[in-house]
């Protein structure tokens, strides 16, 4: 039976807990780089000992660090961030013209087929790839280039590009999503790029037909079925059928369709899970109770699963990356607090429980099915 | 011989003590010492000074002889303690946040 590895990123540095696949008992190693904040580790599909990891502080900057035996050791990179060209203006909250300035990591996506090549995600938002590992950056320009870029504002977390989807079958078309632009698309690995958000309504957006603004906070897709999109919308769940050229709300039952997760399950394309958050101004869960909500049917039908999970009193907000599934057979789910917890599902959600409860404020859960 | 005293965070990513001892050449200015410490620890690139301004992070202080040398110019010439080892340049963390 395969293991499990579930790398967790947090306010203080980064953990990692494994288990064989029966996902009963865990092991905890950790804290790496501690004291540092990490907002993203993930492994290669391709190596799966291979773990890139995003370490920052606002005292000393970004650093990405790297390992090639799965978390016992790691190795820094030298490489920096910096924008190609002239990086220019994007609007600041109040509307003016503002420097784009590098901040931060949020995101690693290794290659689907080559554990050299890595894309980061990074506030404020740009798209960036390594060909070599991690040691060397260079900015897909053509995203901030493709012209709406100046219009582009920051959302409350900052401009930040936080997710990257690549297609399993077409290596040149990527997804990735900003806070507070919106969705966009390449087809030609990262040269030209386009918005895709026809269908998004944002409360907050004059133009109800606005190309760009919109606060997408997660993109998730089945690998056998990736011209379906979900998406966790800062309101709104929505679903898109054509690689996200048209999108329509699925949030139907939802107690509250603010939120900031959405993943999909590991083996059935229309299994879906979204964690509510009460509002966007209040983020924390509905009622005091920590409910995944999960829909068979693709969106708009959705079940509360409690078992498990707290249900009162509770006031943690779940963060865009801190959902992941495994591929075991029994499709295991996973995510992480801000109050320190991370629960795990070994049975697609049915039912869950802390697998460790008192880390620091937790900013991202992957998993990796190890073989 | 300078010596450089550096933050925990710092310690801990170059994989070095508390303190490190550098040859610099000629006579030392803040900018040829951090030049120095970069070259001798490339993984400190970016973590003191900005990558691209090369301006000091906002978050940092240089501490010499019992000043604060934060806003002189990188170009000043450091004191000859500091230039003979007898007294270290002192790169610290604001204290800030938790």
């Amino acid at each position: 039976m395969a293991d499990v590895r579930v790398l967790v990123g947090t306010r203080k540095g980064a953990f990692i807990l494994t288990s064989d696949g029966k996902r009963q008992s865990w092991q905890v190693s950790g804290p790496h780089f501690a004291g540092w904040e990490v907002y993203h580790l993930k492994g290669s599909p391709v190596n799966p000992d291979r773990i890139y990891a995003s370490q920052s502080t606002g005292w000393f900057g970004q650093k990405i660090q790297r390992s090639d035996d799965g978390g016992k050791t790691w190795q820094a990179m030298e490489g920096e961030f910096t924008y190609q060209g002239v990086p220019g203006t994007h609007q600041w909250y109040d509307g003016t013209p503002h420097p784009w300035e590098f901040k931060r990591v949020w995101h690693l996506e290794p290659s689907l087929t080559d554990p050299e090549v890595v894309y980061a995600g990074v506030e404020d938002a740009a798209l960036l790839r390594s060909d070599d590992g991690g040691q060397t950056w260079h900015e897909l320009a053509g995203l901030r280039g493709h012209g709406s870029g100046p219009h582009w504002q920051p959302g409350a977390g900052g401009l930040c590009l936080h997710t990257i989807v690549l297609h399993p079958r077409d290596p040149k078309r990527i997804f990735v999503a900003i806070s507070a632009a919106g969705s966009f698309r390449t087809d030609d690995g990262g040269q030209t790029w386009r918005p895709i958000n026809r269908g998004l309504r944002s409360e907050y957006l004059p133009d109800g037909e606005a190309e760009v603004g919109h606060c997408v906070h997660r993109i998730a897709l089945h690998p056998k079925r990736p011209d379906v999109l979900f998406m966790q919308k800062h309101w709104d769940v929505m679903r898109s059928d054509d690689a996200g050229e048209n999108w329509y709300e699925v949030s139907g039952n939802l107690p509250s369709d603010f939120g900031f997760v959405v993943d999909v399950h590991a083996h059935e394309p229309d299994t879906v899970y979204v964690i509510p958050i009460k509002s966007d101004s209040e983020h924390y869960p509905p009622e005091g109770k920590l409910r995944v909500y999960r829909s068979r049917t693709g969106g708009n039908e959705w079940e509360a699963l409690t078992q498990g999970l707290p249900q009162q009193d509770c006031y943690v907000n779940v963060l865009r990356d801190a959902m992941a599934v495994d591929s075991l057979d029994e499709c295991g789910v996973y995510f992480g607090t801000t109050g320190g917890q991370v629960y795990a599902s070994a049975d697609g959600g049915d039912s869950w429980r802390a697998i460790v409860r008192d880390l620091p404020p937790v900013l991202s859960v992957e998993v990796q099915t190890l073989s | 011989m300078i010596r450089v005293i550096l933050p925990h965070h710092l310690q801990v990513l170059a994989g070095v003590g508390k303190e490190v001892k550098l040859e610099v050449g000629g006579q030392p200015t803040l900018r040829s010492v951090l030049d120095a410490l970069e070259a001798a620890y490339p993984v400190l690139r970016g973590t003191i000074r900005d990558s691209s301004t090369k301006e000091r992070r906002d978050l940092l202080r240089f501490f010499v002889c019992g000043e604060d040398w934060s806003h002189q110019s990188l170009e000043v010439p450091l004191p000859r303690a500091v230039a003979t080892g007898q007294e270290p340049l002192i790169v610290l963390g604001a204290i800030a946040g938790g």
